[in-house]
């Protein structure tokens, strides 16, 4: 193994060695949502004629636990590497910064496919669903969780203490996707939430996610792509910029 | 070719004090050169600048200006050259939780491209008294096994060039004992050890050669043995209770009760004792013993400085009679005045 590829097993080692914490937990608080939002709202919402709203909240569920694990992976990693000291065993090592990059963002979109899967196999039990077009579902999946797993190794990096990074899981991270269409399709929103809506690019990683299974989506799946591209060239070369310089971790 | 080289090397810091946009300086103007194959201590008290050398050497901080080079190979430029070539044991006892011993010496391999290192790890292991913890997590090792693994993680990629950075610092004496056993064969089949202590006889039996440093400024150089023949000879060592009078105190090392004055001669040794029985104090225990490390540290620590130590050196040696009891820069002065490389 090189350098890169040993960094990115170490970091799907650690949170494998947490699974329980890291991979269950996030599969059954998804169950959750889909057990009492499906109970509650199964016969009040309609959002495409011929889909059931369990089966429309699946996708949206499985995706928001891709992102959010994705984006965790990375950022706790980190965070507690520099807050434990032990981020010096990586800082000492002639580790390029695409390594670094390649290696965090690669192991957060494992979590994130990983944490995905287990709450797409947990909910076809209760909510059968088609894969109307799986080429798009792989597609965004990966390519949502590579741009959380980026914007989670910003988040680690710019981080000194735990509750920094929680304040921007819980007012950054949290509000985007809630306000996504997780739980309901932007075209049942006033027009100007809609407008809101269309300005996070959360939104369009979800619903490109959604197309993918039902062949039907809020905007074209080729828009939702262009902007969740263009979002991820962004943020990682943001990313690979701060760990050029060593941003908070070399002085 | 150096094993290290610092080539005018300077560091500032924001101070965290002060108006806004001023700096401290941490380092001025370092100019050290570490050949190959030497034991080397860096020395000087808490401040001086011994962990800003490393952390320039090791690429966690960058220098404001100068060059650093490993075997040739600039920190800096050549990054990747240059840590290949060092092995750096931290000061800190840090560890990742997540793994067990044998897994962070196979990550920190995998780090620097090295693959099918087992053998070495074994070797590492056996040799570190770590070889029953191979699978235990690193949480469960104890302080001193803890430091241990910051060697065997430090030598993983076998480093022709070693730092130690206060490695026996809250170490027994047992595990300093194998520790030092174990980097002086290192030293031995060729590696070059950079050491900062702040046990002095560890530097005084381990290294060939010594820098001290204080306030960013090297203000000693030389071979062990030419900074201890270059302090004064002797050092007169009583006991006693009462307060010593203002022309001792100001050159006395006061442990306690003990009491250390450095002295040259008979006649410096007579003075010491005159003036003690002047003052009426009781004295108990004297002896006279050797000038060891220590007292060259604290000599050049409390009376030199980077002025002094950059003035050209005098000729002659040590010892000059118009020295009085008061010590105006006695002992640093007699280290210039060997001419025997204090810069």
């Amino acid at each position: 193994m090189n350098g890169w590829s040993t960094l990115f097993y170490k970091e799907v080692l650690r949170f494998w060695k947490v699974g329980f914490q890291t991979v269950a937990a996030p599969v059954l608080t998804a169950m959750m949502y889909l057990l009492i939002f499906g109970h509650v709202l199964e016969d009040h919402v309609k959002v495409y004629d011929t889909i059931r709203y369990t089966a429309f909240l699946v996708p949206g569920l499985v995706m928001m636990s891709v992102l959010q694990n994705a984006f965790a992976n990375s950022s706790s990693s980190l965070i507690q590497s520099k807050i434990m000291g032990n981020l010096v065993f990586l800082l000492l090592t002639p580790l390029s910064h695409w390594s670094w990059f390649v290696a965090y963002v690669g192991s957060s979109i494992v979590r994130g496919l990983v944490v995905g899967a287990g709450v797409l196999l947990a909910a076809i039990c209760f909510a059968p669903l088609g894969f109307a077009q799986p080429v798009w579902i792989i597609a965004f999946a990966v390519l949502g969780a590579a741009l959380m797993g980026a914007l989670g190794l910003i988040a680690g990096l710019w981080a000194e203490k735990f509750d920094q990074l929680a304040a921007f899981q819980n007012f950054v991270i949290m509000p985007m996707t809630f306000l996504s269409g997780v739980f309901y399709s932007i075209h049942s929103l006033p027009g100007f939430w809609q407008g809101v809506s269309n300005l996070n690019p959360f939104f369009y990683m979800i619903d490109g996610f959604r197309f993918g299974f039902f062949g039907v989506s809020d905007v074209s799946p080729w828009v939702s792509l262009g902007v969740v591209a263009t979002a991820l060239a962004l943020v990682s070369a943001l990313a690979v910029q701060l760990l050029r310089t060593g941003y908070k971790i070399r002085s | 070719m150096s094993a290290i080289s610092f080539q005018s090397v300077s560091k500032s810091y924001p101070s965290p004090r002060g108006p806004k946009g001023s700096t401290f300086l941490a380092l001025d103007r370092v100019q050290l050169d570490i050949e190959e194959g030497e034991f080397f201590g860096l020395l000087g008290p808490n401040g001086a600048g011994k962990t800003t050398m490393i952390s320039i050497l090791a690429g966690l901080t960058r220098a404001t200006s100068g060059r650093v080079t490993v075997m040739g190979s600039d920190v800096h430029s050549d990054y990747a050259q240059a840590r290949r070539k060092l092995g750096i044991v931290p000061q800190e006892l840090v560890f990742d939780p997540f793994f067990n011993v044998r897994e962070a010496l196979r990550f920190q391999s995998g780090y620097f491209g090295i693959t099918n290192n087992g053998a070495w790890i074994d070797e590492l292991l056996q040799s570190l008294g770590l070889a029953d913890k191979a699978g235990a997590n690193m949480r469960q090792l104890s302080g001193g096994m803890k430091r241990r693994m910051l060697v065997a993680q430090a030598l993983v990629h076998k480093p022709p060039v070693i730092v130690l950075d206060e490695p026996t610092a809250g170490v027994d004496v047992e595990l300093r004992q194998t520790l030092w056993h174990f980097v002086s064969q290192l030293n031995k089949q060729g590696h070059t050890v950079l050491l900062t202590t702040h046990y002095l006889e560890e530097a005084e039996a381990l290294c060939g050669r010594i820098a001290m440093l204080k306030s960013g400024n090297i203000v000693a150089l030389d071979s062990t043995s030419a900074l201890l023949k270059a302090a004064s000879g002797n050092v007169l060592r009583f006991k006693t209770s009462g307060a010593l009078p203002p022309a001792l105190a100001a050159r006395a090392r006061v442990t306690g009760t003990v009491v250390q004055l450095p002295a040259h001669d008979a006649l410096e040794i007579e003075q010491y004792l005159a003036a003690v029985r002047e003052s009426g104090l009781v004295v108990e225990d004297v002896e006279i013993r050797k000038a060891d490390l220590e007292d060259v540290f604290i000599d050049i620590m409390t009376k030199g400085g980077s002025a002094s130590a950059s003035a050209p050196a005098l000729p002659g040696v040590g010892g000059s009679p118009e020295r009085t009891l008061a010590g105006q820069g006695a002992p640093i002065a007699s280290a210039n005045r060997t001419g025997a490389g204090v810069l």
